[in-house]
């Protein structure tokens, strides 16, 4: 450790530490309980397109996801590129995303089935057709509240 | 002590993700149609229609992306019936061109996209049509009640706003929707072309 030498002698204690412990514990404490383990692992490309107009998902408790997009690379080898639905941790065809729906409606609570959405979680490569089908595989569920889950930003940077 | 923290630190900070997700929020038409059959006068619709190379045909013209939100104001905001009937609009500002839309309650958007389109083409047009809304909502509230009406809608959905404001705030946000309600009907894609 160097030594300074103060010529003038002035007496300033150094900081007290003793509060450090403390301060860690209280950005611990903060970070514990922002943290959200990751329920699902991605299998598909997931790069969300962006919106300027968007409204924030609030409750999460309300919300179903769907994801649509090119399978990962692991995967590409035998799922192929074409864009796929992933439900939960499995991929799953146009016709199983009704049945999908109406599992998760049932495990949630009496009171929120009414005013669940249906959050899109769609690759901006992905082609509307697929889109369309599971929409209307959507309204013969009434599942009629979506959200297409965007980043915030240009909108136009989409078509880059 | 501080070490074990700084560890479990750390490891919360590495695995954290925020993410507050955020999206353009829909309604999609029931399945089942309507009793009657609407008649809707082919003036009150605004077509809006992409194709498979993410390029706009709106009413019958070819149209740039970074025009649409203009002509869908322009669209909504011309109030064509004229003074004295009921349907006369009188907060708009449009043209009043007897051959647009009557008022912004009979005005429809209808969009149309192929099975090819990119979603994220999609997505900015969805986008630039809800921001066409947006931005007459806004003007409106600005002039009822000096404030942004994202910005009011925003604190109504927010769950942390004390109750007594919400209750206030509902009846305004839900006389600017009425003044311009969002009638956006999305047909089903087509294959051809």
């Amino acid at each position: 450790m160097a030594k300074f030498n103060k010529k003038k002698g002035s007496d300033v204690p150094a900081v007290s530490t003793a509060s450090l412990p403390d301060i860690i514990f209280i950005l611990l404490f903060f970070f514990m309980t922002v943290t959200t383990m990751k329920d699902n692992t991605l299998m598909v490309e997931n790069t969300l397109p962006n919106a300027s107009e968007v409204k924030k998902l609030e409750k999460k408790d309300r919300v179903i996801y769907i994801y649509v997009g090119k399978p990962s690379r692991e995967y590409q080898k035998v799922f192929g590129t074409e864009p796929k639905i992933q439900l939960n941790d499995k991929f799953a065809s146009v016709s199983e995303v009704g049945d999908y729906i109406l599992e998760e409606r049932a495990k949630k609570p009496q009171e929120l089935q009414n005013v669940l959405t249906t959050a899109l979680k769609v690759d901006k490569d992905a082609n509307m057709g697929l889109i369309s089908d599971i929409k209307q595989e959507l309204r013969k569920v009434n599942a009629l509240k979506v959200n297409y889950t965007t980043y915030e930003g240009d909108a136009f940077r989409n078509l880059q | 002590m501080a070490d074990i923290a700084f560890l479990l630190l750390i490891f919360f900070l590495v695995t954290t993700t925020i993410e507050t997700d955020a999206g353009l929020d829909r309604m999609l038409p029931p399945i089942e149609p309507p009793d009657e059959d609407v008649v809707i006068k082919q003036k009150n619709i605004f077509t809006v229609n992409i194709n498979k190379n993410g390029q706009l045909l709106v009413e019958e013209e070819l149209m740039d992306l970074k025009k649409l939100r203009q002509a869908a104001v322009d669209f909504l905001d011309n109030g064509g019936a004229p003074q004295g009937t009921p349907e006369y609009c009188s907060y708009c500002k449009g043209k009043r061109n007897p051959d647009s839309s009557d008022n912004p309650q009979k005005a429809i958007i209808s969009l149309k996209n192929d099975r090819e389109t990119k979603y994220g083409t999609y997505i900015t047009v969805q986008n630039e049509l809800v921001g066409a809304y947006n931005d007459l909502r806004n003007r409106e509230a600005q002039r009822l009640y000096g404030r942004d009406f994202t910005e009011m809608e925003a604190e109504y959905l927010n769950p942390e706003t004390p109750s007594k404001i919400r209750d206030d705030l509902k009846d305004k946000v839900q006389k600017i929707q009425d003044l311009f309600p969002q009638k956006l009907s999305e047909a089903e894609t087509s294959t051809n072309n």
